[in-house]
Formats: C-alpha cells, sequence, structure tokens
C-alpha cells in the first residue's frame, strides 16, 4: 500500500462519530463597515490612510510622498502619469529595484484595517510584496466590517492568488521591538475615494 | 538532562527569566486585550472548536476533498507518513530541478521533522527568512517558541551574531539596524533561490486553496520569485470551507500577539504561470493521535502560541527545556504522543492552573490531557521510589486524624525552633523558596477554642 492509502485508512479507522459543523456563512446584520473604524484600526498598525477628494488631489499627494526619480509602476492606467503602466517581465525578480507601487484594491475590512487583492489586480503576484513602498486604492463605499462579511464577499469566486494585506510589513523578533519594514514594503498608503 | 533541569539552567540568569517571563505575560495581555473588543469572541471560540471536531470526524473526506480540489488547481500533493517521507519527498522535488539552494518560511512542521539538518547532509543550503528563525539559525538553536522563535535572546547577543555573519557593526544592537541588516541580506537571497518551502496555516477543502499567514511578508516573497514552491502541512489543517477562514483569521493574532490580523494572509489556490506548487501532506503520528480519544482533541490547534505565553512554567523555563519543536503547554500534549518515554517529563512541567484551556482559541482542554499523560505515563514507567514513599506517607497522614493533627503538631515546633531540619538542602522545595512564618496554633484548635 502506498503512503496516501496507509494514511487514509488509519484515519478512517480512527476518526470518532461525526459531529454537525456549526457555522453558516449568511449575512447578518449592517454590512457596511465604520470609515472611522477602518481608518484608526489601520492607523494604529501602521498604516497612512487618505481622503484625497478627488483624483487630482490624489496625485499630487503621491507625488509629494515619492518625489524622486526612483522606479514606480502600477496596473491602473488612471495612474499613467505617475507611474511605469507598460511593464512587463520575463521574471518576477526583475521587480527588485521597483520604489513605489500603485494598485487596487477589492474591498478593505474595519475590524482589522486589512485589504483584499487577488491576482488579476496585482499583475504579477510579488508586486505588492517586492516593492519598498505600496499604494492601494480603494473606493470608500467598499468597507465591510468584519472577516465574516469578507468571506461572504469573497463567496466561491477563483484568484489563483489573492491576499489580505494589513499594514506595512514588521517584525517584532528582536526583544520585541516593533520595527516596520521587515522584508515586504515599508510603508503603505491606503487612499480612499468615493 | 529532563525539563526540570533544563529550567533550572534557564533560571540561573534571573534578569533574563524576569524579562521573558514579563515580556511573555505582556503580550498575554495585549491578546486579552484583544480579545474582549470582540463582543463574540466567545462565541468564535466555541465556534472554531466546533469546526475542528467536525473536520476530526470527517477528516478522510475532506482531505480527498482537498486532494482532488487542489489537484485541478494544478498543485501536485504528496502524502508522507512520517518526518523521514516527508523529507524525501522535499528532496526528490528539489533533486528533480537540480535546485541546490533553498529559501524557507516559518513551518514548525519542518522543524518537527528535521528537515533542515537533512538537506544539509545532502548539500542543500536552507535559510531560514523569518527574522526570528534566522537568527536561531545563525545561532544554530532550535526556535524556542512557535511564533517568536527567538524570544529567549537579548538583542546584543543578536548584534554579536549579525556582527559575525553580516558584517554588521561591532557592538551594534538597535533593532532597526539589526532589522535593516537582514532585508538587506535576505533579499539577495530571495531574489537568487529558485525553491522556496513554506507551511500551511489553514487548508480549505471546498476550495483546494492554502493560506499562509506572516507578518514579515517573508512567506510571499519566497514563493512569489521562486520557479518551486513546497508547502509542507500537518494532515489536521484542513477546514471545511472558504468562509470558516472568517472564523480563524479572526482568531489567530488576536490569540498570538495581540493584533487584529497578520499583516499578509495569503490565499494560494494555483501555482504562477510557469511556477510548480508542490504539497505535502505529513501523518507523522497524528492519524494515530486521531485514535487516542482523549487526546485527539490536541489535533484541533492552529499552533498560535497564546498557550505558551499565558503558561507559568513555560514563562520561567524557556522554550528550549522542553526539547521538542513545539514547546508549552500544548507542546507537552504532543510530544508524548510522539514518543511517550522520551518526551515523559513534559506533561509533569505544568502546574495544571488550566490558564492554557482558558485562552485557547478552539478550546482545547490542555490541562486536563496534561493531567491524563501523567496517568499514562505513570501507569507505564511508575514513578521515582521517593515520591512513591513520600505519597504513601502522606495518604497514611492524612487518612488518621490523630496522626495528622500529630504531624501538624510536629512541623509547627520543627518551623518555630529547630527549621534546619526543614530547611537544608535535602530538602528541594526550599531551593528557590522563602520559609513561611508558622502559625501558632492550627485552625482546628483556633475553631475550637472560639465556639466555646
Amino acid at each position: 500500500m502506498k503512503s496516501r492509502e496507509k494514511i487514509l485508512s488509519r484515519i478512517l479507522e480512527h476518526q470518532p462519530e461525526s459531529t454537525a459543523l456549526p457555522f453558516s456563512p449568511e449575512i447578518q446584520g449592517n454590512e457596511t463597515g465604520s470609515l472611522q473604524i477602518f481608518t484608526e484600526v489601520l492607523t494604529k498598525i501602521g498604516g497612512h490612510v487618505y481622503q484625497p477628494g478627488n483624483l487630482n488631489i490624489m496625485k499630487d499627494q503621491i507625488r509629494g510622498l515619492f518625489p524622486g526619480k526612483s522606479r514606480k509602476i502600477t496596473t491602473l492606467s488612471l495612474f499613467s502619469d505617475l507611474a511605469d503602466t507598460g511593464w512587463t517581465i520575463q521574471s518576477p525578480s526583475e521587480l527588485k529595484d521597483v520604489e513605489v507601487a500603485i494598485i487596487g484594491a477589492h474591498f478593505g475590512v474595519a475590524e482589522n484595517g486589512a485589504l483584499w487583492i487577488t491576482e488579476d489586480q496585482m499583475k504579477q503576484r510579488v508586486v505588492p510584496f517586492i516593492c519598498q513602498h505600496l499604494v492601494l486604492l480603494l473606493e470608500k463605499k467598499e468597507i465591510l466590517s468584519d472577516m465574516k462579511q469578507a468571506y461572504s464577499r469573497i463567496g466561491d469566486s477563483t484568484y489563483g492568488f489573492g491576499t489580505f494585506i494589513s499594514g506595512p510589513s514588521k517584525t517584532a523578533d528582536i526583544e520585541q521591538s516593533l520595527v516596520l519594514g521587515a522584508h515586504g514594503p515599508k510603508s503603505l498608503h491606503v487612499f480612499l475615494l468615493d | 538532562m529532563n525539563h526540570s533541569e533544563l529550567a533550572r539552567d534557564f533560571n540561573k540568569d534571573e534578569q533574563r527569566v524576569d524579562w521573558h517571563d514579563e515580556t511573555l505575560f505582556w503580550i498575554r495581555n495585549k491578546r486579552d486585550k484583544a480579545a474582549q473588543a470582540i463582543p463574540e469572541w466567545e462565541q468564535l471560540r466555541e465556534s472554531a472548536s466546533a469546526i475542528k471536531d467536525n473536520v476530526l470526524s470527517g477528516l478522510h473526506n475532506y482531505l480527498l476533498e482537498f486532494e482532488s480540489n487542489a489537484l485541478r488547481n494544478g498543485i501536485k500533493i504528496h502524502w508522507a507518513q512520517d518526518a523521514a517521507e516527508h523529507n524525501l519527498i522535499v528532496h526528490s522535488i528539489l533533486k528533480a530541478s537540480g535546485i541546490r539552494q533553498m529559501i524557507k518560511s516559518k513551518s514548525m512542521l519542518t522543524e518537527e521533522c528535521g528537515l533542515n539538518a537533512y538537506l544539509e547532509k545532502r548539500d542543500i543550503e536552507v535559510i531560514d527568512t523569518d527574522l526570528g528563525e534566522r537568527i536561531v539559525q545563525l545561532a544554530k538553536e532550535p526556535p524556542s517558541h512557535i511564533v517568536l522563535p527567538c524570544i529567549h535572546k537579548k538583542k546584543e547577543e543578536i548584534g554579536t551574531l549579525f556582527h559575525e555573519h553580516l558584517g554588521t557593526r561591532k557592538g551594534e544592537s538597535d533593532p532597526l539596524v539589526l532589522t535593516a541588516a537582514a532585508r538587506e541580506n535576505l533579499r539577495a537571497a530571495f531574489l537568487s533561490r529558485r525553491a522556496a518551502l513554506t507551511g500551511v496555516n489553514f487548508a480549505v477543502a471546498e476550495t483546494g486553496e492554502f493560506v499562509v499567514c506572516t507578518n514579515e511578508g517573508n512567506a510571499d516573497m519566497g514563493a512569489h520569485l521562486a520557479q518551486v514552491h513546497i508547502a509542507s502541512m500537518g494532515l489536521e489543517k484542513i477546514i471545511p470551507k472558504r468562509a470558516h477562514l472568517g472564523i480563524f483569521l479572526r482568531l489567530l493574532t488576536r490569540s498570538a500577539t495581540g493584533q487584529p490580523i497578520t499583516t499578509y494572509s495569503s490565499h494560494f489556490q494555483k501555482p504562477r504561470e510557469g511556477q510548480q506548487m508542490h504539497l505535502i501532506i505529513v501523518d507523522n503520528g497524528r492519524s494515530a493521535q486521531l485514535g487516542k480519544p482523549d487526546f485527539r482533541n490536541s489535533l484541533k490547534c492552529i499552533r498560535c502560541g497564546a498557550c505558551m505565553n499565558t503558561c507559568p512554567v513555560y514563562r520561567r523555563s524557556g522554550g528550549h527545556s522542553y526539547q521538542h519543536a513545539i514547546a508549552g503547554p500544548i507542546g507537552a500534549i504532543l510530544a508524548p504522543n510522539l514518543d511517550m518515554e522520551q518526551h515523559a517529563d513534559l506533561p509533569f512541567a505544568s502546574t495544571l492552573c488550566g490558564s492554557c484551556t482558558h485562552v485557547c482559541p478552539v478550546k482545547i482542554n490542555i490541562h486536563e490531557q496534561l493531567y491524563k499523560w501523567r496517568q499514562e505515563i505513570v501507569k507505564k514507567t511508575g514513578v521515582p521510589a521517593a515520591k512513591e514513599m513520600s505519597m504513601k506517607l502522606m495518604k497514611n497522614a492524612l487518612s488518621d486524624p490523630a496522626l495528622y493533627r500529630l504531624a501538624g503538631k510536629t512541623g509547627r515546633f520543627l518551623l518555630k525552633y529547630a527549621p534546619f531540619t526543614i530547611n537544608n538542602h535535602f530538602n528541594p522545595w526550599y531551593q528557590q523558596r522563602e520559609m513561611p512564618q508558622a502559625p501558632e496554633t492550627s485552625f482546628r484548635s483556633w475553631y475550637l477554642k472560639h465556639q466555646k
């Protein structure tokens, strides 16, 4: 017998009598999350949240944040005047010198400041991790209250790869001192638009 | 050396043990604050526990469901009965692509399997990329905590390690500077390694995807840059539905560190275009544990580490004193399943206070299982003669009122007039304790007197 069959038959022999699943994923209560809570939570964990009012103000703010000539890429044609939209690569490691990446997020979660992003928004999976600074765009109305609603929104969609990002990359492994910028972005900037 | 001997060593540095104790309890307090901010917290624990019960009761079919969905997603599935088979599979995957260097994010399972040592013997270099794990790897030590691998190390020691291995300035111990040096150094590794191994926090039967949680982003940096992604998972990591992640991700990090969620919760459903994605499902004693009604509950563990942070013994003995990949209360009930005689000391490394059970997000009855393991171990290996003798004497005294009163009287007399007969180096009880003040009289005689 192969290992697979041996393991499975031992499990079948040993598993206890069937018990019921308790949880039904239906939505209860209010679906919209609080913008204020989202902002508070995300700020507390090291993220920056902006409400620029309109696109032009937002572009000025991004220019102000990252004035240098370093490599900026985006997956949104909206920002073609700010960052490279036409980038194509053979290998993901070619993105090693990206200073700023600007991408969209599907929705945010108020209780933990997390934003849901899928592969189609990244173009390359490594983009939101390899850049030094990450800028995310989110529609104000796309803020949900908690993770239960988040998964209800995700539903049974297929995405190849998807991730919740909550704040900049961080570590506290050295004597519990919090340091932002472990292996991923050193800063996260979330722009909320109407 | 057993747990208590190693714990005694750890306690020789009083300042360090105080720091360790207080820091872990500070994290436990952060966990409390995070939990109390969620009104439905207890309901979440209840649901998580019930989902895991359901998983254990239907594990056979859930594993098959997961396998067929993952295969459809393009993930290659491997099955390993034990540590040796797991290591062999990893090695053969690397060999097939001619890879001699691999990076790895946190996986306690690979610690359990001794993967690093196995691969190094076969001339394959492994670099751990979680900062804490990288630090203990450079120090040639195992992690001492599943979430905080180098919690036993002081920044000055880390500074010395980094000076030796990463070329930081001598005497540099600023966490900011040291983290930046590690980032720089590991970036080069991320960019050049063709294989990355990650752990698995949750595997969803319904969708055939798996979820990996990190704060540093190291699992993602590794997986998305490498041509070969290997994920190793214990077979108990299955959850039935994607929507259940909505419960577990709310509990996991709040219980672990008091954060509302990890920075990254990454869902791997399909390999990247042109990438190989392998997933190894590992048994290594788990299916046997499933057959033990008193102990199977331990398979519900989601590896948050809350039981360690709260444990008065763990906080004062350090993770290395457990001599097992998973230390602390949960480790003390998992380890005897792998080898009861080798780990016979661990279920005794507890006060049975129950704090671990109280904070467990999936409601594992940890302290009850510790007590049950003690009974199993005593039945099998017996107790030391001195302990057996003193228990017999105690039993006689406690079952005979006259003898009990005489013993009490003698004890009070000796403590008052001849304390050296009790407080001497033959009595281990007094090695780290102060003498109590002996009461003038017993409660019984006080009561009899005042009743009149």
